[in-house]
């Protein structure tokens, strides 16, 4: 009886840090948020540009200036400019794209699925090499495999991504043929499939489409594989630091003591201790991927949010880059910070604090 | 070293230097200073690759500094007429030259500088701020850190290459414009860094010695804190001088950085995109130099990093 109250207790007071750590979360999340909308509505405020000129040309006579700005809430004091800012960010309003004439968010929401798809199909790719790479690297530590693996990732933190793609197109594409042109889908399927979700793969493989299928994968394998190598060099080299402080651990030793293969010890017991910080970095690295496809979608023509924000860029279209800048930045610090609750919700070292 | 009570300052033979350096009752603080130097030189030298990385580091340094005298031609003005597009080993032009008849080695050389002042100045801009920043919010500790630590946080969560793309988007494209935006991305890492050694150290003994003496919180924080977040705070710059190189190559490619006919190596790259096919050459070059400095910024930083911290080595 004692017992069982005893473990009551303990259960509610994980419970009750549970519920502290969210609700510490959800505080620190709704402040990054103003902070990174504070950011952009200060760049946005600080652009050359004037917005009402860009709105009513300049050749607009003065009373039709001075009304626009009116209605745009630019003669109100800077501190009910950013509230009002505020409000329309939140109900995502971002205002209207000068480029394609679309509300900001109807375009990011059409562009959204490609950056998604990319940076996901390069976490599989990082992740599933990456690990056992790492794995192979901190058993055997000092070795030729280490060595090599080492400098591989040394190489990926070196290499700008947009001149490896470039190359790998000049060598895959120009070259070897083995991979389609920039882009997601060969012209011939372009106007004739209808996306469902946006993702080209899901969509094809779920409609049965199987030479579209083999069409976006011959397109999205390249990109897909440079982001792969970049979420390479992060995840090994971080599975081989936890790796080798797990391989250090005493349980090891007594794993070893009771007879258990080494197999067993290195890919049950050691991994299975350094997943949770390891699922953290797999998340650092998919954010990171969501954002550094900038300049890859630019490389590859990806019709992705990173292509959106720079061709806006080249024609100063702010508010379509700010929108951009404002949904990536939140995916960005939503994965951030769910990752480190994730960390400190599955590892019941940090759970004691 | 010139301390005359030193037993090594009147013989010159190595052993005896090696005693001086290495004895365990320095004389004085001079000699105990060199002798930790002479210790983290030789644990660094044993690293192979990590002096690798300071030669690259310091040819960089050197090729920048004698460009003018090192580039057989100019950087920017061209021979449309007789020279353009000419594949590497071309007489005259080891490299080739570019759609302008510019010879790109020429251009690599010159463009070294940019690429130097870029890492340099967001060294010295970021680092001070951060380093400010998370001593007087270690120190000061309370609301003071609370805050500092908020603001610190949030921009540690933003996305750096977005936001820098932004600020040039709002500055207007241009060299010093990347650099700021760079800079002002690349401060929370030291800062939060900063914070850490502090915490570290503001409860010890010597802080409370030196409190007594009547210091005042300034002085404690210049002169008693800093130095001792310094060693950690250039092994973090050094790692992040490579994602500078590329960020700043990435905001030249998509034509925001440094503007034509600047040489800069990533609006290189971009300008030879359209003969990729080609003439591969005019893309490739400039990527290959890129590569060597930011795996040279790597290699030194990792070093750097083994040798300051035995704790973290082999990692």
């Amino acid at each position: 009886m004692f017992h069982s109250s005893a473990k009551r207790t303990v259960g509610l007071r994980r419970a009750r840090g549970i519920m502290v750590n969210i609700g510490r979360f959800a505080v620190m999340l709704a402040t990054t948020y103003l902070g990174l909308l504070a950011v952009t509505f200060f760049i946005g405020r600080v652009v050359p540009i004037d917005p009402v000129l860009a709105i009513v040309g300049d050749r607009a006579p003065a009373s039709v200036v001075e009304r626009v700005r009116e209605e745009m809430g630019f003669n109100l004091p800077l501190w009910r400019q950013f509230v009002l800012y505020l409000q329309q960010a939140l109900t995502g309003d971002f205002g209207t794209s000068v480029l394609t004439t679309n509300p900001v968010m109807e375009d990011i929401i059409r562009v959204f699925p490609a950056t998604l798809e990319l940076a996901t199909v390069g976490t599989l790719i990082g992740a599933g090499l990456g690990v056992p790479l790492g794995v192979v690297a901190a058993v055997r530590r000092g070795s030729i495999a280490d060595q090599i693996v080492r400098i591989v990732g040394l190489i990926g933190y070196s290499v700008p991504i947009f001149w490896l793609g470039l190359l790998s197109l000049l060598l895959f594409y120009a070259k070897l043929k083995w991979v389609a042109y920039p882009g997601r889908l060969d012209v011939a399927y372009e106007y004739t499939f209808v996306p469902i979700t946006g993702l080209y793969l899901f969509d094809a493989a779920w409609t049965r489409q199987w030479d579209v299928l083999w069409d976006a994968f011959r397109h999205i394998i390249l990109p897909g594989s440079l982001l792969g190598y970049f979420s390479l060099a992060y995840i090994s080299r971080m599975t081989r630091s936890f790796m080798l402080n797990e391989l250090g651990q005493e349980y090891i030793v007594a794993a070893r003591a009771k007879g258990l293969s080494e197999r067993r010890i290195v890919w049950f017991h050691a991994l299975r201790n350094a997943a949770v910080p390891l699922v953290t970095v797999i998340a650092l690295s998919y954010a990171g991927l969501l954002e550094g496809s900038v300049l890859t979608e630019t490389v590859f023509s990806w019709p992705g949010i990173g292509l959106y924000i720079t061709n806006s860029l080249q024609n100063a279209d702010m508010n379509a880059v700010l929108g951009g800048t404002i949904v990536i930045g939140s995916v960005f610090i939503t994965i951030n910070m769910l990752s480190d609750l994730l960390y400190r919700l599955l590892d019941p070292r940090t759970r004691a604090r | 070293m010139t301390d005359p009570s030193s037993p090594a300052s009147s013989t010159t033979s190595n052993e005896s230097w090696r005693e001086w350096l290495l004895t365990a009752e320095p004389h004085s603080r001079n000699q105990a200073r060199l002798g930790r130097a002479y210790v983290t030189w030789r644990r660094f030298s044993e690293n192979r690759l990590a002096v690798a990385g300071l030669l690259i580091i310091l040819a960089l340094v050197l090729v920048a500094v004698f460009a003018d005298l090192l580039a057989p031609r100019s950087a920017t003005i061209g021979d449309l007429a007789g020279a353009r597009l000419l594949p590497p080993g071309s007489p005259g032009f080891l490299l080739g030259t570019d759609d302008q008849g510019r010879d790109i080695l020429s251009r690599l050389l010159i463009g070294s500088r940019i690429t130097l002042a870029v890492v340099a100045l967001v060294a010295i801009i970021a680092a001070p701020v951060g380093l400010l920043i998370g001593t007087v919010s270690g120190f000061a500790g309370g609301y003071v850190d609370a805050v500092l630590m908020r603001i610190t946080d949030i921009f540690l969560a933003f996305p750096k290459l977005i936001l820098a793309l932004a600020f040039v988007a709002a500055l207007g494209p241009g060299i010093e414009n990347a650099v700021i935006a760079i800079a002002l991305t690349s401060w929370p890492p030291y800062a939060r860094l900063a914070r850490a050694e502090t915490l570290g150290v503001r409860n010890s003994d010597y802080i409370a010695a030196v409190r007594l003496m009547g210091a005042s919180p300034t002085r404690i924080v210049l002169r008693h804190i800093m130095p001792m977040c310094l060693s950690s705070l250039i092994v973090r710059v050094t790692l992040d001088m490579a994602g500078i190189i590329l960020t700043a190559a990435g905001l030249g490619f998509l034509g925001l950085g440094a503007q034509p006919p600047l040489p800069e190596w990533g609006t290189m790259i971009a300008s030879g995109r359209r003969f990729i096919l080609d003439q591969w050459w005019v893309a490739t070059m400039p990527g290959i130099a890129i590569l060597i400095v930011s795996l040279g910024f790597n290699l030194l930083g990792d070093g750097l990093r083994d040798a300051l911290d035995p704790r973290g080595a082999g990692r």
